[in-house]
């Protein structure tokens, strides 16, 4: 397994400059990304192809509200949530997001303290980024079973084009399961955090590979990924 | 670019010595491997598999074709259906599959000097889910209704209407699942072919030491890991439509005189999704090709490539390239016709790259120490084929000649000549070139100048002559073709002509297995470096290569992988493990 830090090249050789010196770099002995690990360097690789789904996800839906001749749904009026009397346009998206982003914080400092080897601050921080990313799929079955009470369904809702329903299901079904697949994850990571198997090398059960306390971050830009990729959801198909 | 690593100089390992998983059982060695050699040829069996099966799939569409009216059991349903599995077979599951999960996993890590991929389990879970794939694919052989019959492309909205076959059965459900399967567990591998090759390198490979075989295979993977995700989109999306009846792809629609409750919908935009991914598709096969071929020809002119950096430049820009053409695949989809001259345009600048590849193949061979073995023979047979498909795709890439060609013979010509004939020789050169790697043996010797003049003749008596169908108006897709007034009686002699150059070129793989499979046994003994090479796969310790791949110590890199006919060295060729100075360990500057 990869160490993540890189102490010494011993290269004494003048390094070109310029573009020629980062072709040189890039393509350079062993690693092109020196200090990035191999699963690191995995996890950001599998975003960017993620990335692409996501990009075709949204990039379809617009496709579908742009060219449909039936109006589209009032997304400030069908996502309002009726509360003391008034209609609040998208409150409950607005607790979603502010749930999710403040997951990434708590997120962000656990892996600090996995750094720090503070095992039990980790693994409490991982437990309540993992009960922060629960609380948002809560939240988000709720808006399914609100919407579904009211007639949306992925052929057809009661204020316009279908496609409303088909993407909004779709797409928030999509990014709902990435969360989950992080809250089944951050609870398996954070089990080994607490049980102290990054610190004395416990083979995993089906890889059988050691892991250390980097494990924290990896499971972080995953975590960071779905959060952003919610940012963008949450721009393009509530705001728009 | 600059190669600044030095040529005597031992860089200091940057990386410690990756933990192996050793197997304990017969089991985790031999079928739940972590072993990249071993997932490689289950990957190579599988694929090779349900490659057959295409075959035979190809040659009842020739029955049909060539001898209209004789085989009552071929009906336009089965047909539509034959077409559709070979179409997707041959391109997902036979070359994406073989090039990428068993060349790929065979010689990515020999080549790069590693123990084995960086994630031996994950690259286990991606031969599982492929076998998954494929199983699911198979089923919808023995589903009610049988599979799919929406021609490879799967446009909808025929793709699920009643009236195509598998269309609102299980057929195109099956296919869709198996798809979206496919892509998971190919992104599983895939991930680590990536990784691999850049963070697990040995000592003194710098990316410009590469192979050019493993630059093929890398870019190529790359590709597919941004390009799949397209696909997997218009997947999940069809299958929504078709199960769940929303309308993403479905516009109105009214069909047997029944308004469908589908609406609003836009097939262009499943085309949009199918061919971002679908062009890209083919240099995903096509790279790993050029790699390949690129290595069998100098290895077997004794003769450094020409122009190495340039052949790694036209790789990479092919491959973003791909990118940004795939509408030339929907001239006649009626889409915005100055799309059609973007989408010309790049098509075309593609061309300037891949010159500059077949030039340097060329250039390569001039004046080499050419020995016709059998690898060499299908890489030369690969450069004709290939220039032969490329120039007709000149033709295609041109809006005004695509469109009153592109639902003729021609276009089938064409993309069976580029992406068909061409990757597939090529792969037949590479398992004459390796397998005395992979088994310790080498391939019968006559079976296999038997195997490569049967094939490549075939291919080229039955490819080049439905350019000509085409060019009369002959139309693709068609399973009833005796009416019509393109077909004069000629061409219904050169149709009967193709459909029995197929079965004997059919016959000659037959013969390839044969031999594939005799030879483990029977063949002579190869020795670790039987073609003289230079690069890391034939310089390990044992043959075939054993668990880890290099003994107890990994080869540490002084030179390119191209040292062959050096002036002044001992032998003509100098493996890449070789330290001294007397001799370039670069392409000169």
């Amino acid at each position: 397994m990869a160490e993540t830090t890189l102490t010494h090249i011993g290269r004494t050789e003048p390094r070109p400059a310029g573009w020629q010196g980062i072709a040189a770099d890039w393509s350079s002995d062993q690693r092109a990304f020196k200090n990035v690990s191999w699963g690191k360097a995995m996890m950001w690789i599998f975003l960017l192809s993620d990335t692409f789904i996501f990009g075709c996800f949204l990039l379809s839906y617009m496709t579908a509200r742009i060219s449909t001749r039936v109006p589209w749904p009032n997304p400030s009026e069908v996502f309002a949530l009726r509360i003391g009397g008034s209609d609040i346009p998208l409150i409950l998206i607005a607790i979603m997001t502010f749930v999710l982003i403040s997951s990434s914080g708590t997120m962000a400092m656990a892996v600090n303290f996995g750094y720090r080897r503070d095992r039990r601050k980790t693994a409490v921080l991982m437990l309540l980024t993992a009960a922060l990313g629960a609380t948002f799929v809560g939240m988000q079955a709720f808006e399914w079973t609100k919407l579904i009470t009211e007639g949306v369904r992925p052929w057809g809702n009661p204020w316009g084009a279908a496609q409303f329903g088909a993407s909004f299901f779709m797409i928030t079904g999509f990014h709902g399961t990435h969360v989950t697949i992080g809250v089944i994850f951050l609870i398996i990571v954070a089990r080994k955090v607490w049980r102290g198997d990054y610190d004395v090398g416990r083979p995993g059960f089906f890889t059988s590979r050691r892991g250390r306390y980097e494990n924290v971050e990896i499971m972080g830009l995953y975590w960071h990924f779905v959060d952003l990729v919610w940012v963008f959801i949450f721009a393009f198909f509530y705001l728009w | 670019m600059v190669d600044i690593t030095p040529a005597d100089a031992v860089p200091p390992a940057e990386v410690a010595e990756m933990e192996l998983y050793h197997p304990h059982s017969w089991w985790t060695k031999y079928v739940f491997s972590q072993d990249a050699k071993v997932i490689a040829i289950q990957y190579s069996a599988t694929a090779t598999a349900i490659g057959m099966v295409a075959l035979v799939l190809s040659w009842l569409m020739r029955l049909q074709l060539g001898f209209p009216g004789t085989f009552d059991f071929i009906t336009p349903e089965a047909y539509y259906q034959f077409i559709t599995m070979h179409g997707m077979i041959m391109v997902i599951y036979l070359l994406t599959a073989l090039f990428l999960g068993g060349f790929g996993n065979y010689l990515i890590p020999l080549m790069v000097g590693a123990r084995d991929m960086v994630f031996p389990y994950v690259n286990m879970l991606s031969y599982w889910i492929y076998l998954l794939a494929v199983l699911v694919l198979v089923s919808s052989f023995f589903a009610p209704g049988g599979p799919t019959g929406a021609g490879w492309t799967l446009y909808p909205p025929q793709a699920i209407m009643t009236g195509t076959p598998g269309g609102q059965d299980w057929g195109i459900i099956l296919m869709l699942v198996s798809l979206i399967l496919f892509i998971v567990g190919f992104t599983m591998g895939g991930l680590n072919y990536v990784v691999t090759v850049l963070q697990g390198r040995t000592r003194g490979m710098t990316l410009m030491r590469l192979p050019l075989t493993v630059w093929g295979i890398f870019t190529a993977t790359v590709m597919a890991l941004l390009a799949f995700p397209a696909l997997f989109v218009a997947c999940v999306m069809m299958l929504l439509d078709r199960a769940l009846g929303t309308s993403f792809f479905m516009p109105a629609i009214v069909e047997m005189g029944e308004q469908l409750q589908h609406g609003g919908g836009s097939p262009i935009l499943f085309q949009h999704l199918f061919w971002f991914f679908g062009h890209p598709e083919v240099y995903i096969v096509a790279l790993p090709a050029f790699g390949i071929v690129s290595d069998l020809i100098s290895t077997h002119a004794r003769k450094n490539i020409f122009g190495y950096r340039m052949m790694v430049w036209a790789i990479v820009g092919i491959g973003a390239l791909s990118f940004v053409v795939w509408a030339h695949h929907m001239y006649v989809s009626g889409m915005h016709p100055y799309f059609g001259f973007f989408f010309a345009t790049t098509t075309l600048i593609i061309a300037v790259p891949t010159a500059i590849k077949v030039y340097n193949w060329v250039l390569t061979l001039w004046r080499g120490d050419i020995h016709l073995t059998i690898p060499m023979l299908f890489a030369l047979a690969f450069i004709v084929t290939f220039v032969n498909g490329g120039l007709t795709g000149l033709f295609l890439g041109n809006v005004v000649v695509d469109v009153p060609l592109s639902d003729t013979m021609f276009v089938v010509a064409h993309f069976h000549m580029v992406m068909g004939v061409a990757p597939i020789i090529v792969i037949f050169g590479a398992i004459y070139h390796w397998y005395p790697k992979v088994t310790g043996r080498m391939l019968n010797e006559t079976l296999g100048r038997f195997h490569f003049w049967v094939t490549f003749l075939g291919a080229y008596l039955i490819f080049f002559p439905m350019h000509y169908l085409g060019l009369m108006g002959v139309p693709r897709r068609y399973n009833e073709l005796t009416d019509m007034t393109v077909m004069t009686e000629s061409a219904h002699h050169l149709n009967s002509f193709i459909s029995i150059m197929a079965f004997i070129v059919g016959f000659a793989q037959i013969v390839f297995l044969f031999n594939l499979i005799w030879s483990i046994r029977h063949g002579r003994e190869a020795g670790g470096n039987p073609w003289r090479a230079t690069t890391l796969e034939w310089q390990t310790p044992e043959t075939p290569p054993a668990h880890g791949n290099f003994g107890k110590d990994l080869p540490i890199v002084y030179r390119w992988a191209y040292d062959y006919s050096v002036p002044g060295a001992k032998e003509d060729f100098i493996p890449q493990n070789i330290p001294g100075s007397f001799a370039p360990s670069r392409e000169p500057a």
